[in-house]
């Protein structure tokens, strides 16, 4: 167990070390650096001055030994100001991430609480009305831009029904009253919902069938149980397994989703804070926050595949490294 | 020894192909999608002809007739700078169509050759291609293509009058879509090229001196099409996704070209006064991407004979 975390939890650095590299040099390769922002604001300065500028900051230096600067500060902690707030970085990201987290907790536990009944549901009753229906809402559910899902949920409830705020956090000035704030999420949290429910349905309908034709269930019937009791404590923990990989695998995707969901209705989360650096030349900001959403959603595909290890207990550690 | 062939039965397909298209004829929706993203193909080709017969410029503004409702002139009316609405639908058809079409070829590209050499040779190349794709797979992405459409292609040595030129955005974002799309494609080659690996035709060719070069581009990619069309098509819904995306956050096709992403940027701001100009765009991409998942999802039907519920 411990070795096999190990091993996971290696990688995983290693991902996660390539993906820095990989965005510090494409962040160099943005319009408007530093150098160029100060010869904006100040016309005066020469081209020998923007040369001594970059020596001074170090930007002259071959980019590999700046990463390897830039990398031994970060591991330090140190990850440096913001350009635009003049605050350091970590300063501004952990509320953001703080947001995000909360969006993304509240909007996967309820699409879970959706799918795995629905899915299960339309398995047992495969090929019928109920199962083509939940397949049809599936495919739409995944074929929706989602930021037009924001736009027409923005038009519905609040242009025309005027129901909910369009977007925000919550009232302009003081902290709101809990019931206040919850109503400023409804429409962030269910976007978000509607555009990770399909894929968890769809795959936990699969899974439901493929549990439904495994001999233990067959046993399960053949000792009397009723069907109820069968797929309760038997099928569903079955199919319930692969979904945890699934779960895993789509933490990336879900925070994709985030993106557009907060910069749609103003939510102050990472995704967010992510797209409006990257647009306001504020590169450093943008580069820490790419790496924590990364280091986010590879830590939680690493604990995704403990879980399943854990939860499944067909696959030992042991078989799984001598697998790979 | 004589072998006595049994006589196919009067009315039963005959052959692999004409069952596949039994099958695929009867998946109505899958049916319907194709007659659907043809008639779409064909009308988006026909944009500067329609443009023509009903006397209108999808790119000229006309400050004169903003918010027009919808006529005979203008179908479905005109937009925030009195240009047309249906005939920059069909333009950004155009682009739409053209960068999920060719984005998911050179994905599948990628996406074969990466999954073939995994699954032919095995071992820790696969351990390590299989690792690399799960990476790629759960990497917050949209972010990443973010950072991606915002790098200045000037700093990569390319002279101004190309990194600044229209068309230039259209081939960057083909080329950063591409770069992610292939995963699916991968994993689905892969899983395909171990059960052809194990098959008596390739042993056969590997005791008659065939190399790995010939076994993989030989006897596995033209036994390994169908799931790689297949692939292909799922994948082109998703990539239109994220060209409307990239667009809608003005990072993908730029004005004054329409797409359909881009047209609902400048929709978004009007939802207020004429809500109507930010559901057409949204409507075309979601029946476009269904079209093409439903397509792929009846072709995944009808190509895998194992696939029966």
């Amino acid at each position: 167990m411990l070795r096999f975390a190990a091993i996971r939890l290696t990688e995983s650095l290693v991902v996660l070390l390539l993906v820095s590299f990989a965005v510090y040099g494409l962040i160099g390769l943005m319009p408007g650096d530093p150098i160029d922002i100060m010869i904006q604001s100040d016309p005066k300065l020469t081209p020998a001055d923007a040369e001594r500028l970059k020596a001074l900051y170090g930007l002259d230096r071959p980019i590999v030994e700046r990463y390897g600067n830039w990398l031994g500060a970060a591991l330090h902690g140190e990850f440096g100001n913001s350009r635009v707030n003049m605050r350091p970085v970590l300063e501004i990201l952990w509320p953001r991430m703080g947001n995000s987290l909360m969006l993304l907790g509240i909007s996967l536990a309820l699409s879970l609480a959706i799918a795995i009944p629905l899915g299960a549901i339309a398995a047992m009753r495969a090929n019928g009305v109920f199962d083509y229906g939940v397949n049809l809402a599936c495919f739409a559910g995944f074929s929706t831009p989602p930021f037009w899902l924001a736009l027409l949920a923005i038009i519905l409830f609040s242009v025309t029904l005027g129901w909910l705020p369009a977007g925000g956090m919550g009232p302009a000035g003081g902290d709101p009253a809990w019931h206040e704030s919850l109503r400023y999420m409804v429409l962030p949290v269910g976007t978000l919902t509607m555009l990770s429910v399909g894929g968890f349905t769809r795959f936990m309908r699969a899974s439901m069938i493929q549990t439904l034709r495994q001999d233990y269930i067959r046993t399960a019937r053949a000792k009397g149980l009723s069907e109820g009791r069968m797929v309760r404590s038997h099928a569903l923990r079955g199919a319930m397994t692969p979904l945890v990989t699934v779960l895993g695998l789509s933490f990336g995707g879900l925070f994709s989703g985030a993106l557009i969901t907060e910069i749609m209705f103003a939510w102050q989360g990472m995704g967010r804070m992510i797209y409006d650096a990257i647009l306001g030349n504020d590169y450093n900001l943008a580069l820490v926050g790419l790496l924590f959403a990364t280091a986010m959603t590879l830590v939680g595909n690493l604990l995704a595949d403990i879980a399943y290890v854990w939860l499944d207990p067909r696959v030992s550690f042991r078989s799984l490294e001598a697998g790979r | 020894m004589s072998v006595a062939f049994e006589p196919v039965p009067r009315g039963a397909p005959r052959s692999m192909a004409s069952r596949m298209a039994r099958r695929f004829l009867e998946h109505r929706l899958a049916l319907a999608s194709l007659a659907l993203l043809v008639a779409l193909g064909m009308a988006s080709l026909a944009a500067p002809l329609v443009e023509l017969a009903l006397g209108v410029d999808a790119n000229a503004a006309n400050l004169f007739d903003r918010f027009a409702p919808p006529s005979a002139k203008h179908l479905l009316g005109t937009d925030e700078l009195g240009r047309d609405l249906a005939v920059r639908l069909l333009y950004g058809g155009r682009v739409s169509l053209a960068v999920g079409l060719s984005a998911a070829v050179f994905a599948a590209v990628i996406g074969t050759a990466i999954g073939i050499l995994a699954g032919y040779f095995g071992g820790r190349p696969d351990a390590f291609l299989m690792r690399f794709t799960d990476a790629v797979i759960s990497l917050p992405l949209l972010p990443l293509l973010i950072v991606l459409a915002a790098i200045d292609l000037e700093k990569l040595g390319l002279p101004p009058e190309i990194a600044r030129s229209e068309d230039v955005s259209l081939y960057r974002i083909v080329v950063i879509v591409s770069l992610f799309g292939w995963t699916t494609v991968a994993r689905l080659v892969r899983a395909e090229t171990l059960v052809i690996r194990a098959r008596e035709f390739v042993t056969a060719a590997v005791a008659m001196g065939a190399g790995p070069w010939r076994i993989m581009l030989g006897h596995i990619l033209p036994n390994a099409v169908s799931p790689i069309i297949v692939a292909t098509t799922l994948s082109v819904g998703n990539i239109i996704l994220f060209e409307s995306v990239l667009s809608f956050l003005g990072l993908g096709i730029q004005p004054p070209v329409a797409s359909w992403g881009n047209m609902l940027t400048n929709a978004q701001e009007t939802i207020w006064s004429a809500p109507m100009l930010a559901v057409w765009p949204g409507l075309a991409i979601f029946v476009t991407v269904i079209a093409f998942n439903f397509l792929g999802d009846g072709m995944q039907d009808a190509l895998d004979p194992r696939a029966v519920e």
